[in-house]
């Protein structure tokens, strides 16, 4: 049977090539959904649905695949509905996590529903006996050149497109809607006060929990007197497994008044086990060793090292975690912002002692997560509240202390580097070693939830586990992207976490990008090079020489002068080496007395090889920046030896407005027809290594552990 | 039962008087605009104006607005009919996760009211309590700058 027979096949529409398609590999994600009508259905009615297992996280992804699929389906965005991450209708695509979405989901979508296309021409073109290539997809509809035209649904009479994908696809090359500023279709919304959120979610009947969270890791409920609490006005239940201690109520102030009445009478054992000197006590930990790029350098010449740190960062959502949930026959849906649908369903189904098809995860935006914060968390909590509420649909949001004390945090770091210049001034020998934990603890097990540890039969953590590259964890970004004669990478896994972490925007790739792009300056300054020149004479990749070139081009670093107080600072990376490119130049200025740092203006280039969004990349790069600024220059988190102590925005401060540039510039070079390369993580690193280095060209003070607060950068002055 | 003016209409409210603004907009009134964010009047991200004043709803209770004009950011306009900061917000493209928009949009509304004018310093400085950790921030000054234009007549 060929592709054009498909139709005549009953029931279902089924087709095969007469080559083993299968045999190569498909593109994005069809290579582990290669249905059409896994991503595509066309009604009988000619409404179109896409599906992705992606999820939007404000990051604009519902938007771009709109535009992928409008493109090459040739119809109007308006026209198709998009189903993101749903554990009863969408493709498992794990998580929306790695700057991964546009090169998995949006590719898949973009080439299922340019197969599709090319079935409904092929369809229409058997029907009108004509050349489908004399046929014209358009606004729904095929077009023969004498004018006769059928609509999609009616070439389809209401069958599924149960088509294996082949792996080339005829892709419209035309770009009305892709490559296009086009507004998110999710903003109106959100600047007018619609259902935007998770936290927008009200069921009939739905009542409010709120968990009363130990005051420590690992602390233990030794009593609690809950009946004040339980007589409050509204209060319908107190539930207490072990550690885990919630209360449900009518309405929402009822429940965060009794969580004040039930905190208030809990008492709890704390083990006092909080390390106070952190790297010196990940220093002593056992690590796994793993060499990850094994060249013997020589040290010859002169022989430069230095050393950086990264503290404990927050994911620090505006909107605490937020979860709703409703169990009823022995079943439980579960609304949640996490990032994962699938993985968060099989990790309750444990927590719960159900079967995964009794679960269902339905993905609703929460605030942005910037990675594996306390959404899972929070859809545990609902999940143990809403069983022992049958029927009732139970929300729980977290409060602003649980979100900043319970949160896996972004994971403490250090690195060591080495490296001899030769001759002409280049790096000759490279040796790096990053030490670090895991950087994801997402949720696969029970026991990876705070609840599943919390309940009288806790559930075992899963082992923590370093990241493969290349994608990489804490190595991240750890193999440098120049080219050295000879580089040696090594990391150092530390299994034992001392405070709990996950992944947090970049993973280890905002440290050894810090750290790498720190050196090179270092070494530039001892080859007695400019930094911008330095970088491009050791690096062959023409799109990563573009993007610096470009950066440089625009900040004007060329006539840069210097005035006292301020300097510039320049840094690039490739994320992933795989991934977007992007290079960031600033101009910061340092008050010596006050240890005030301030960024004045930035310039950053970046691609991400062919632009669905061209203004959807840049928001992300912005955004990136000004957070990553944030990070460098206020964050660490903060504990004594019991409690963490970082537990709302003053004990752990951002960015504010008086701290954004003045201005932030991002040029973005397009490429129409290369592959998708993630974007929402690229610029993390080279802002951080922008920034040391401006802060060093200013002060002439190299500043090697994070962040750049005014108490650190005063005692550096002093020194 | 008390009495909460809301973007112009009158609603008989039954809860307890010391119920922070924020809970009965929400729960009761069905208004998704104004967000929880921390509770303790850091973030901003529950801003909303009474009498032409901005206040932290997470932090004020309904009984000290009895007779005040409360308005939300529902007030202002609608995604079929966006107002000018509304418009001004779809045009630059100034949000990411959004979370925080609506509190920031309502400083902005009522700095806008007093002193359409308002230059980018005035902008900063009004925004200083807001916090945004998507890093917004420069499309967010640039939305408010064009809304005082549009609010000032310019298209």
């Amino acid at each position: 049977m060929n592709r054009r027979d498909f139709l005549q096949s009953a029931g279902a529409l089924t087709v095969s090539f007469a080559l083993p398609a299968w045999a190569q590999k498909l593109p994005g994600a069809l290579e582990r959904y290669p249905q059409l009508d896994a991503w595509l259905r066309i009604a009988a009615d000619g409404r179109i649905t896409v599906y992705t297992g992606k999820a939007e996280l404000g990051q604009g992804i519902k938007t771009a695949i709109l535009q992928v699929a409008a493109e090459q389906l040739a119809v109007e965005m308006k026209s198709i509905e998009l189903i993101t991450a749903d554990t009863a209708q969408t493709p498992n695509e794990g998580y929306t996590a790695g700057s991964n979405s546009m090169k998995d989901s949006a590719t898949a979508v973009m080439h299922a529903a340019a197969q599709a296309r090319e079935i409904l021409l092929g369809e229409a073109a058997r029907r009108f006996g004509v050349s489908a290539e004399s046929l014209t997809a358009q606004a729904g509809e095929v077009r023969a050149p004498d004018g006769r035209r059928i609509g999609y649904a009616a070439l389809l009479e209401g069958k599924a497109l149960s088509v294996r994908a082949a792996p080339q696809s005829k892709l419209i090359r035309t770009r009305n809607v892709m490559g296009k500023p086009i507004s998110r279709v999710d903003i109106p919304a959100k600047v007018t006060g619609g259902a935007a959120y998770v936290q927008d979610l009200r069921l009939p009947d739905m009542l409010h929990a709120r968990v009363v969270r130990p005051p420590s890791y690992g602390a233990r409920l030794k009593s609690v007197a809950a009946d004040s609490a339980a007589r409050m006005p509204g209060v319908l239940k107190i539930v207490r497994d072990g550690n885990f201690l919630a209360v449900v109520a009518g309405r929402e102030w009822q429940a965060v008044q009794a969580l004040r009445e039930l905190r208030a009478r809990a008492a709890w054992d704390e083990p006092r086990k909080l390390p106070q000197d952190i790297y010196a006590t990940l220093a002593k930990l056992r690590t796994e060793d793993i060499v990850i790029a094994p060249a013997q350098p020589a040290f010859a010449g002169k022989v430069f090292e230095a050393a950086y740190t990264r503290p404990y960062q927050l994911h620090g959502a505006i909107g605490p975690a937020c979860a709703v949930a409703r169990y009823e026959k022995d079943s439980l849906t579960i609304w949640s912002h996490a990032q994962g649908m699938y993985p968060l369903r099989g990790a309750i189904a444990e927590l719960l002692g159900l079967p995964p098809e009794r679960v269902r995860c339905v993905h609703m935006e929460g605030a942005g997560c910037y990675g594996h914060n306390g959404a899972d968390d929070v859809a545990a909590d609902a999940a143990l509240i809403a069983r022992a509420m049958p029927g009732r649909p139970i929300r729980v949001q977290w409060m602003r202390e649980d979100e900043h004390a319970w949160e896996p945090y972004g994971p403490a770091m250090m690195t060591q580097v080495r490296a001899a210049l030769d001759g002409s001034g280049n790096v000759g020998g490279w040796d790096y070693g990053v030490w670090s934990n895991t950087h994801s603890t997402r949720p696969a097990r029970a026991g990876d939830l705070v609840a599943g540890q919390h309940v009288e039969k806790a559930f075992t953590p899963s082992p923590p586990r370093p990241l493969p590259l290349p994608d990489g964890g804490g190595d991240r970004n750890a193999i440098p992207y120049y080219k050295f004669p000879a580089a040696r990478v090594t990391n150092h896994f530390i299994p034992e976490m001392p405070l709990r972490v996950s992944a947090l925007r970049g993973l280890g790739a905002y440290m050894n990008v810090f750290s790498i792009e720190s050196f090179m300056d270092e070494l530039a300054a001892a080859a007695n090079a400019d930094p911008v020149e330095f970088r491009l004479r050791q690096l062959e990749d023409p799109r990563a020489r573009e993007v610096i070139q470009l950066a440089a081009e625009r900040f004007g670093w060329r006539s840069y002068r210097k005035q006292n107080g301020r300097g510039r600072g320049f840094a690039f990376a490739r994320y992933k080496n795989h991934a977007g490119y992007c290079a960031v130049a600033m101009e910061v200025d340092a008050q010596r007395e006050t240890g005030e740092l301030r960024v004045l203006r930035v310039v950053a280039a970046a691609e991400s090889g062919e632009a669905v969004n061209p203004d959807g990349i840049r928001n992300q790069i912005e955004g990136g920046i000004l957070q990553s600024i944030s990070w460098t220059t206020f964050e660490a988190a903060m504990w004594n030896d019991t409690r963490i102590t970082s537990r709302d925005w003053s004990s752990y401060p951002i960015l504010r407005f008086s701290h954004v540039p003045q201005t932030l510039e991002v040029q973005l070079i397009d490429r129409p027809g290369e592959p998708f390369l993630g974007t929402g993580e690229a610029a993390q690193g080279p802002t951080a290594g922008a920034l040391a280095n401006a802060l060093a060209h200013a002060t002439g003070v190299r500043v090697r552990d994070l962040p750049f607060n005014r108490a650190r950068l005063k005692r550096a002055f002093a020194a | 039962m008390s009495k909460l003016d809301v973007n112009g209409r009158v609603h008989e409210v039954d809860a307890d008087p010391a119920t922070p603004l924020l809970y009965v907009l929400r729960e009761q009134l069905g208004l998704n605009a104004a967000k929880f964010g921390c509770g303790l009047g850091q973030c901003g991200a529950c801003v909303v104006i009474a009498d032409g004043e901005a206040v932290y709803s997470c932090l004020t209770p309904i009984s000290v607005l009895e007779g005040r004009k409360v308005r939300t950011l529902e007030g202002l306009g609608s995604a079929e009919k966006p107002g000018p900061l509304q418009r001004a917000f779809i045009e630059a493209q100034a949000a990411q996760c959004g979370y925080c928009i609506p509190g920031i949009m309502m400083r902005a509304q009522a700095l806008l009211e007093r002193n359409p004018n308002a230059s980018e310093a005035d902008i900063r400085a009004a925004l200083q309590p807001h916090l945004c950790r998507c890093g917004t921030h420069v499309r967010i000054l640039r939305a408010v700058a064009r809304a005082g234009e549009l609010m000032r007549g310019k298209s």
